[in-house]
């Protein structure tokens, strides 16, 4: 197996389905002759020709409207949104015309959202943003947010494939600085599936997209200085949401942290434990935590920024206090 | 602003212009049809709202009918429509079923979005009819996106997208507007100017006026129509249409017509906003009452088939409303049926 980039991953995801189905194609600000502003798409426009691969005019709701359009009459467009904070110019177009498209009338909208979200590259306040939580509470979206490659490609895969609309959440810092190993055969990874990425008996960490590492390298170390045994809950499928998931494993640890990087209050994290609280309350022994951006905007200021943002250290933090209990 | 006027043009000029237009008599007398369908299909839609039969919203197109007809008789049957949240006379110029229109009105498991619309939200795929939407301006990108598909999959359908004046006014618009022109997209692009967004006269929310200026700035082949003239609008839109088809030029088109009832069921016809002699001399354009005048006059037409007509069109009414009160609400377990596929 080939070890690749997380964007490498995308990238190879976008161009087998690309190879496989001539529905599909893409469109996006500077996704050809540019390559995408973090180079997704690089190459794509001299394989598959500008009929494929096509440069839209800096307009979300055109890009957003054109894809839904296009998916009415049976293309299976992806559409790049450049940052993920962009795509407030084009929410109706998601919120009302493809998320109710089904609903209304039966008819399939099987378009894909790219949206490269994230801090901890110091965007500042508009080139930072997890905004998954804004759609996850509209009916009619499908939302995903891998964590490593594999999950990258098999889940792109999957959502080009998918009928539904849905909005793939790829993290911009998880881009270049995470690598693994990916198959070169053609897979994919279920939507509405989460993955455990670390088993452990004690405490269980419910995360997504670039905390599911800090919750990792949080586990290891609880691991080996308090011998705490820490579960890791990668989401992987915002919605649908692996209820099962979530609750079977709380159900055999008794304690849950959440920890994602969106900022915490209207955050999925209050959806998770809510689940928990109504359906698994009898099996917590302690009260389930929560680890977010703090409520603020996101702050350009590096020394600010990481002080802002949850990390390997905050989630430690959490962990010992429900250990305690 | 130039509203719509009738036609200055002689009694002979007139009664030749179908002709000119590869149109048979038989064809025309279906246009007159058509309108009258919508006409009292929507008398029949205020009743039945008045009755608290329809509720929520409810936007009637009287007064409109001569756009919706005219354009969507220069279209194919593979051409795609979109129209807005002032739907029902588009729905019914496409040849739905008034029975699934009435039933949609009337929040019925039957309807033609099963009841889970209503008013604004008609819609019948097998006739490329691709929908009416609540969001003023937000369905005007989405034809970009089927002229696309039509034009990548190597089709010759052309869409057709209604709107109002004030829609015009939205951002996206814009956007569509250039996208269109950019890519040389099959679109035609109608706006149905009635002079009023809600209550707020097209004077009052635009610096300019003439709403199909606005393409000048994408150069997009552009002019406006006499909305109230059926033939007109069919003239225009079946060359915009063929253009379209042809050579993937699209084409934007401001038709200048008038509601003669209020925006939505909860206000007057005239009050605040517009005046009742206003109205009234707007009314002297009636597009259906011009039209059959025109027909009668060249004798093609009999009053005694009008009349034959009119009975005919109102036992259709009779039987969408019927139809529509017979029918089962929607089931509870349906409201989780279709949010996925």
């Amino acid at each position: 197996m080939a070890v690749v980039t997380y964007i490498e991953a995308i990238t190879k995801g976008l161009w087998e389905e690309m190879e496989r189905d001539s529905s599909v194609f893409l469109l996006g600000e500077d996704i050809g002759e540019y390559g995408g502003a973090f180079k997704a798409t690089k190459g794509f426009l001299n394989h598959f020709g500008s009929d494929r691969v096509i440069d839209t005019v800096l307009a979300e709701s055109a890009i957003l409207g054109a894809a839904t359009g296009a998916a009415l009459v049976g293309m299976k467009p992806v559409a790049e949104i450049q940052f993920a904070d962009f795509v407030t110019s084009g929410f109706n177009q998601l919120v009302n015309n493809s998320a109710t498209m089904h609903y209304r009338w039966n008819i399939p909208v099987p378009m894909v959202v790219r949206l490269p979200s994230g801090a901890g590259i110091h965007g500042g306040p508009f080139h930072s943003r997890n905004p998954e939580a804004w759609f996850f509470h509209q009916p009619g979206l499908k939302l995903v947010a891998p964590s490593t490659p594999y999950d990258a490609k098999g889940l792109i895969k999957s959502a080009i494939r998918d009928p539904n609309p849905v909005l793939y959440f790829e993290h911009k810092r998880l881009y270049r600085h995470i690598k693994g190993e990916v198959p070169e055969d053609d897979y994919t990874v279920e939507i509405g599936k989460g993955d455990i990425k670390r088993e452990g008996n004690d405490i269980s960490v419910v995360t997504y997209g670039a905390t599911v590492h800090q919750a990792l390298e949080a586990a290891e170390l609880l691991e080996k200085e308090d011998g705490v045994s820490v579960e890791v809950l990668d989401l992987r499928s915002l919605m649908p949401l692996d209820k099962d998931l979530i609750l079977d494993s709380v159900r055999k640890t008794g304690k849950l942290l959440i920890a994602h990087e969106d900022n915490i209050t209207g955050g999925i994290g209050g959806e998770v434990a809510a689940l928990v609280a109504e359906f698994a309350f009898e099996n917590l022994d302690a009260p389930i935590k929560r680890i977010g951006a703090i409520d603020t905007p996101t702050p350009y200021s590096p020394t600010l920024e990481e002080f802002f943002l949850p990390n390997k250290n905050k989630i430690v933090a959490a962990l010992r206090a429900l250990a305690a209990f | 602003m130039a509203t719509a006027t009738l036609k200055k043009e002689s009694k002979e000029e007139k009664s030749h212009r179908w002709k000119e237009l590869g149109l048979s008599n038989a064809k025309v007398i279906d246009l007159y049809r058509q309108m009258l369908l919508i006409r009292r299909f929507e008398e029949r839609s205020a009743q039945e709202y008045g009755k608290s039969k329809i509720g929520g919203f409810c936007h009637l197109y009287i007064g409109q009918e001569a756009v919706g007809v005219g354009a969507i008789a220069a279209l194919r049957d593979d051409d795609y429509i979109f129209s807005a949240y002032r739907d029902h006379g588009h729905a019914l110029a496409r040849g739905m079923d008034p029975k699934g229109i009435m039933a949609e009105l009337f929040g019925k498991f039957t309807g033609c979005s099963k009841g889970m619309g209503g008013s604004m939200h008609m819609f019948d795929a097998s006739r490329g009819f691709m929908g009416g939407y609540g969001i003023v301006g937000g369905h005007v990108p989405l034809a970009s996106g089927t002229a696309f598909g039509s034009k990548y999959l190597g089709k010759d359908s052309v869409t057709v997208c209604f709107f109002g004046e004030a829609a015009a006014n939205q951002g996206v618009f814009h956007e569509t507007l250039n996208l269109a022109a950019l890519w040389k997209l099959p679109v035609v692009f109608i706006c149905e100017n009635n002079r009023f967004g809600m209550g707020t006269a097209v004077e009052r929310s635009t610096a300019v006026w003439d709403i199909y200026h606005k393409a000048s700035a994408y150069d997009m082949t552009r002019q406006w129509i006499d909305g109230m003239d059926v033939l007109e609008m069919y003239r225009v839109v079946k060359q915009a249409v063929d253009r379209a088809r042809k050579s993937n030029e699209p084409t934007m088109l401001e038709a200048r017509t008038y509601r003669f009832r209020g925006h939505s069921m909860s206000d007057p016809i005239h009050g605040h906003y517009r005046t009742k002699e206003e109205v009234e001399e707007q009314k002297r354009s009636d597009p259906i009452l011009v039209f059959g005048h025109e027909l009668l006059e060249a004798g093609i037409l009999a009053q005694k088939t009008i009349d034959e007509m009119e009975l005919e069109i109102k036992r259709i009414v009779a039987e969408s409303v019927e139809f529509a009160e017979r029918s089962p609400e929607p089931p509870a377990d349906f409201l989780y049926e279709n949010v996925y596929v």
